[in-house]
């Protein structure tokens, strides 16, 4: 099999007519230390038998048969298997983005339903077709605070995703921007005292649940935002939460922005996912990304086009409000359909089946000897453990009873030794939650040697 | 016909203003908002932002298209036509009046005598559509 499909012969021909002799001259502009001149690492051309043979091998080394309870900002809850099948029909597999738009009316309908939804979730009154993800959406929503208000500072609180924070640290890091930390208190939210907003500020960035799981007072942020003219993006990580709580809308959010993975997208190994992105109707023109509106044709029959395209990339590149507003459409297209097929009922149940469920995990760990429950705000399925010992050390001796057993927090907050976060939702079953107690309850009793470095 | 005013200068670019002072309120002609059809959004720059002579300080969106609006005169944003943030249908209504786009503080007025005329910029319009 070939797979280039130009024949050494053909390549010297063309070659010639360019009156070059080697295929590196074409990359001569390319700095020679920028060049690749090694072989790529992934070794020797291979049988169609043994590649299949080489791949099973692979995946033996997944740990399929390990509990986890990591969470973090990617979410293994249940995924109706209907959503494979229906994506997996050509019409919307091997589609990439409609520039044709309006004879793509099947992809325009499931996106003005991705709209919809995403609206009734957020409580907001427009949304996108959707983003990269939560990390670059939290980036888009900050550039546009600031077209909106024409400020160029930004409060984001220290219990946003580290991740999302780097972004908005990349994406504004050649910008005018003033990006200012919001700490947080011993509560686990943040701390409204320390909120210094002024005539210069764009907007406030927070997070709900935040990174350590817990739930923000969305309200009071954004009263104290809007008193001074700025705006309140709210973003989170866990989409499931909507189920339960009440909506960044109906909290007072301008911009809502958050992950959608949570609705039957596979973890993936951390992406890609499905960036939500929704503001309000009078901020319309300074969202990115696209929007499909419905309309009739002349006929009167119900159509649906893409609208406000005007400021993308392939219409006017220069004037667009973002550069990277080609979405990853397969995948707002499994969110629409786990969220058509869960319905309104089923993702408050599923919400529901997390917040029990991360409950009685708490209520169990936080009774053990040597731990407690780090941080006092309410939670909704991921909460902090505090530990005895190191939690990377506890965290890696779980690994040999086959738990993931969360996430070691001074990976990102270096003071944090002693604390874990732990994820339950609704895929992890009451064995497992008692397995991971019992084995953080023997861990507590190891005894740690007196000497670490007898040197 | 569309409705060219006399007191007014031209551009080729169908921006018209309206010289007072050192000072010149700037939009876009009744024959320009005819083209774009019905204007959906403006466009504008902050007070205190400065252009050169034809360099694009804003645009129009329409249903149709969007096209750039151009400095007539260079200088600096004095005024800002707020209200078309809300309603920018005020461009279709009424060019001349409420759908005035901004006003600047003009570096060289003499520049204004480069401009068309009434009669010229009718001429104009008329030759652009014979093409």
């Amino acid at each position: 099999m070939r797979y280039i499909p130009n024949s050494p012969e053909e390549r010297e021909s063309m070659l010639k007519s360019l009156a070059l002799t080697d295929i590196n001259d074409l990359f001569q502009r390319i700095p020679e230390n920028l060049r690749l001149n090694d072989a790529i690492g992934i070794g020797q051309p291979m049988s169609e038998p043994d590649l299949i043979a080489h791949f099973r091998h692979l995946a033996s080394q997944n740990a399929a048969d390990f509990q986890s309870f990591l969470g973090a900002g990617a979410y293994s809850h249940f995924i109706p298997v209907i959503i494979d099948s229906l994506i997996s029909r050509s019409e919307f597999f091997t589609a990439y983005t409609p520039y044709q738009p309006e004879l793509s009316q099947g992809t325009l309908q499931y996106i003005f339903e991705f709209q919809t939804m995403v609206c009734q979730l957020t409580g907001m009154e427009v949304a996108n077709a959707s983003l990269y993800d939560a990390s670059t959406g939290v980036a888009e929503a900050v550039l546009m605070a600031q077209r909106v208000t024409r400020r160029n500072k930004i409060i984001i609180a220290g219990s946003v995703h580290p991740q999302y924070r780097e972004v908005v640290k990349t994406y504004t890091r050649n910008l005018d921007t003033v990006v200012e930390i919001l700490p947080f208190t011993e509560a686990g939210t943040v701390d409204l005292n320390a909120l210094k907003i002024d005539k210069e500020t764009a907007a406030v960035v927070i997070q709900s649940p935040n990174f350590f799981g817990c739930i923000e007072d969305l309200a009071s942020l954004a009263d104290a935002a809007h008193q001074s003219g700025a705006l309140l993006v709210a973003c989170f990580s866990e989409a499931q939460s909507l189920g339960a709580l009440k909506s960044p809308g109906a909290c007072g959010a301008d911009i809502v922005v958050g992950e959608g993975q949570s609705f039957g997208i596979p973890l993936s190994y951390g992406g890609p996912y499905c960036g939500l992105f929704a503001t309000l109707d009078k901020y319309i023109r300074q969202m990115p990304g696209r929007l499909v509106g419905e309309t009739k044709d002349d006929k009167g029959n119900r159509g649906y086009v893409l609208t406000l395209s005007t400021r993308e990339q392939h219409i006017r590149r220069e004037k667009a409000t973002s550069n990277i507003c080609t979405n990853q459409g397969l995948f707002a297209l499994m969110a629409t359909i786990y969220l058509a097929t869960t319905g309104r009922k089923g993702v408050q149940e599923v919400a529901r089946q997390n917040l029990q469920k991360a409950h009685y995990a708490a209520s169990a760990i936080g009774q053990l000897p040597g731990y407690s429950i780090k941080f006092s705000a309410p939670f909704f399925n991921e909460f902090v453990v505090q530990t005895p010992r190191p939690a990377k050390d506890i965290l890696k001796n779980l690994i040999d009873r086959k738990i993931v057993g969360g996430l070691a927090l001074d990976t990102y907050y270096p003071e944090m030794t002693n604390s874990m976060l732990v994820c339950v939702t609704e895929t992890t079953r009451r064995p497992a939650i008692d397995q991971l107690v019992d084995s953080l309850a023997s861990e507590a009793e190891i005894q740690q040697p007196v000497l670490e470095n007898p040197e | 016909m569309s409705n060219i005013l006399e007191d007014l200068s031209y551009t080729k670019d169908h921006e018209w203003i309206r010289v007072s002072g050192d000072s010149a309120t700037v939009g876009i002609t009744d024959h320009a908002q005819n083209q774009l059809g019905d204007v959906v959004y403006v466009e504008l720059p902050r007070v205190g932002d400065k252009f050169d002579l034809s360099e694009s300080f804003g645009s129009v969106e329409s249903v149709k298209a969007v096209s750039e609006i151009y400095m007539p005169i260079a200088g600096t944003v004095t005024q800002v036509n707020e209200a078309l943030n809300e309603s920018p249908e005020k461009v279709n209504e009424d060019p001349y009046g409420t759908g005035w786009m901004i006003v600047i503080k003009m570096d060289d007025p003499s520049q204004v005598d480069s401009l068309l005329s009434a009669i010229e910029y009718e001429d104009y319009i008329k030759s652009e559509g014979a093409e």
